[in-house]
């Protein structure tokens, strides 16, 4: 499911680049590596830490690993335009305590609540992509001063407190299991994935996005409105982030400002781990959904191993930015081989 | 005059002084010793973290970590202290030094990897929170000397600390750097091209990790006088630095895309925060409104440096033909 921007593609593509479609081999992508990662390691613990193969530990990782897919997903549509949304946190949160507000302020129906807190998403979203393309400034420090507006914002107009009176329709979806071990969750994020593999892959929309973040100039010229585009991006970035954060509340069964941490800050090495360990090219013009999703599971699973294990859970952040540090070395260690190999 | 109005720190100076004289009109107490006293300590404090980012701005790139390394120079500054009895002066040392390390590894993987600065220091972000994390088990250090919380907290001359004096040598050194050494001016070619200024005979590697080398020693020039300012070592400096480290510098004018920064805005960047933030809690406005003042001081400080790069090279295309 490698989606790839033909261009971008050729060069990672080897002696096979030539081959329809661009794509190389599988056994030298990013994501068959992956998937080995996630094999090796799922055996590794579950030979060393007890009940890391138990129907609840499975449970419980599969509702943490939909959370991280998801954050992974809003960043990866920004990170397609070459640009980065580091407020994915905060409109996160917001759209969280937007919804709180709703059902419990407004006493508006649930649906129709879950609908107003992924507009918000949505709003903000636009928001920041409409800054971004207007001033023509990167998006790094757009979303950098936004994330601290939004945040500012949320925590003022909730006074810092949560909403903990919402319907139970929210915790039961986070409580069910299905089948003994799935969470919903999961689906949820499944879902989101294959519906964005397949905007990228087969609507002109998903190509103009892919254009427009490789190569702006020549995708302004071929006819495709990149500043649009771009703020589409933003848009479905926010949308995503709003609805990460209502799977977050069904999780916790209560909508809290503390959930991503100060500014939503917590988000950010999640949001950027699925995608580059998943080979979305921070340049822009690229996106594997696949990637992304076996990325975040595969952190998702260290983290719960290491735990397991009993290495210290303060020592797990150090372990994710090792773990980010040596992926991209790999991945680097790897363009190089495939470029040699070219050349060759 | 047309010179003033050009130079970077013009605007900044302006907004400080108007904004001296008016809160001060409002709130007399905004001048008392005391007053000045935090005025000059959070200056101070924010000016190191500043400079620090400032640094890495220079030659184009951006350090999510000076939080992280602060921090970690912060609780090692404390531990030492208070775990091992090491004088004070020698674990200040230790803990710069520790900052200069981190800060050298940042520019090597970024040098050497050729990945962006971005990706390499969110990494080294989570790998020194945890390192921090795993050697405080979150607990603070209160075992911090006398001498140390003396020098963070006593004034002389009235109102004027004493961590003003090695922040003053810090700031004119950083100046002397950027200003009138061969190293400072390759940090800014190569911020302004790194290809040209390889072509011209820089060492763009070698650069990089100067450049974040010195970005992580200042980074910890602050936790360490966060440590004397707090008289504690707490786990949790450095976590609220990102915003504060990109809003002193882009209010002094720095370009973000690299090569021109300058130190005299960057410090009445630091001032401007310092004031609104202060002003903030004079008027009893919300303390949640900081985030969002500081995140609109981002925007409006961006918005007039475009406004000024499009103005003057829209002035220099007419002055040519």
């Amino acid at each position: 499911m490698q989606v790839d921007d033909n261009s971008a593609a050729a060069p990672l593509g080897g002696r096979e680049g030539a081959r329809a479609g661009g794509s190389p081999r599988f056994y030298l992508t990013n994501e068959f590596g992956l998937l080995l990662l996630i094999v090796v390691f799922a055996a590794i613990f579950g030979a060393f830490a007890t009940g890391f193969l138990s129907p609840f530990n499975l449970f419980a990782l599969g509702r943490v690993a939909a959370i991280n897919i998801m954050i992974g997903f809003s960043m990866m549509v920004v990170i397609v335009t070459g640009g980065l949304n580091l407020a994915v946190g905060a409109i996160g949160v917001s759209a969280a305590m937007f919804l709180g507000w709703l059902i419990e302020g407004l006493g508006l129906p649930w649906p129709l609540a879950i609908a107003g807190a992924l507009a918000l998403g949505a709003g903000l979203g636009f928001i920041n992509g409409f800054a971004v393309v207007r001033s023509g400034l990167h998006s790094f420090i757009i979303t950098l001063a936004s994330m601290s507006i939004f945040f500012g914002c949320m925590v003022f107009l909730t006074r810092a407190e949560s909403f903990r009176g919402l319907p139970r329709v929210f915790s039961a979806f986070g409580t069910t299991r299905l089948f003994g071990v799935l969470s919903p969750l999961l689906i949820v994020a499944a879902v989101v994935g294959i519906l964005l593999a397949i905007l990228y892959r087969y609507t002109v929309l998903g190509r103009e996005m892919l254009a427009a973040g490789a190569k702006p100039q020549a995708a302004d010229l071929s006819g495709v409105r990149v500043g649009r585009i771009f703020i589409y991006c933003h848009m479905l970035s926010g949308g995503l982030a709003a609805l990460t954060a209502l799977l977050l509340v069904a999780r916790n069964g209560a909508a809290i400002p503390s959930m991503a941490g100060q500014l939503g800050q917590d988000w950010l090495l999640p949001a950027f781990l699925g995608p580059v360990l998943g080979g979305t090219l921070l340049t822009g013009g690229r996106a594997s959904p696949l990637g992304t999703f076996l990325g975040a599971v595969l952190v998702t699973m260290l983290t719960n191993g290491l735990l397991l294990l009993r290495i210290g859970e303060f020592w797990v952040q150090a372990c994710l930015g090792l773990l980010l540090l040596l992926a991209v070395l790999i991945d680097k260690a790897r363009r190089t081989y495939l470029a040699r190999m070219r050349i060759a | 005059m047309d010179r003033y109005l050009r130079a970077d720190w013009f605007g900044p100076l302006v907004i400080t002084v108007v904004a001296i004289i008016a809160i001060a009109a409002f709130n007399p107490s905004f001048l008392s010793p005391l007053n000045i006293q935090v005025l000059l300590l959070a200056i101070v404090i924010n000016g190191l973290i500043a400079f620090s980012q400032m640094i890495i701005i220079a030659i184009g790139q951006m350090n999510l970590s000076v939080g992280a390394i602060g921090g970690l120079a912060a609780i090692c500054f404390a531990g030492l202290m208070e775990v091992w009895g090491i004088p004070a002066p020698i674990a200040a040392l230790i803990a710069a030094g520790i900052g200069l390390l981190g800060g050298l590894l940042n520019g090597f993987f970024i040098a050497w990897t050729g990945i962006s600065a971005f990706v390499i220091t969110l990494a080294s972000l989570s790998i020194f929170k945890g390192l921090n994390l795993a050697i405080t088990r979150a607990q603070p250090f209160y075992g911090v000397p006398e001498s140390v919380k003396a020098f963070g907290n006593t004034t002389f001359f009235g109102p004027l600390p004493w961590l003003l004096i090695p922040g003053a040598i810090v700031f004119l050194a950083t100046w002397y750097l950027l200003n009138r050494l061969p190293l400072g001016r390759r940090i800014l070619a190569v911020g302004g091209n790194a290809h040209a200024a390889g072509l011209s005979g820089v060492s763009v590697p070698r650069t990089i990790m100067a450049a974040h080398a010195i970005s992580g020693l200042l980074a910890a020039l602050a936790g360490i006088a966060l440590v004397a300012r707090l008289q504690i070592g707490q786990p949790t400096i450095g976590d609220d630095w990102l915003i504060l480290s990109f809003a002193a510098p882009v209010v002094g004018g720095a370009v973000l895309s690299g090569g021109h920064v300058s130190v005299a805005a960057t410090i009445l960047g630091v001032a401007i925060v310092a004031i609104i933030t202060q002003a903030l809690v004079l008027f009893h406005i919300d303390p949640f409104l900081v985030q969002v003042v500081l995140g609109g001081l981002i925007l409006w400080a961006v918005g007039v440096n475009r406004w000024r790069e499009v103005h003057m090279s829209k002035s220099l295309g007419r002055s040519s033909t």
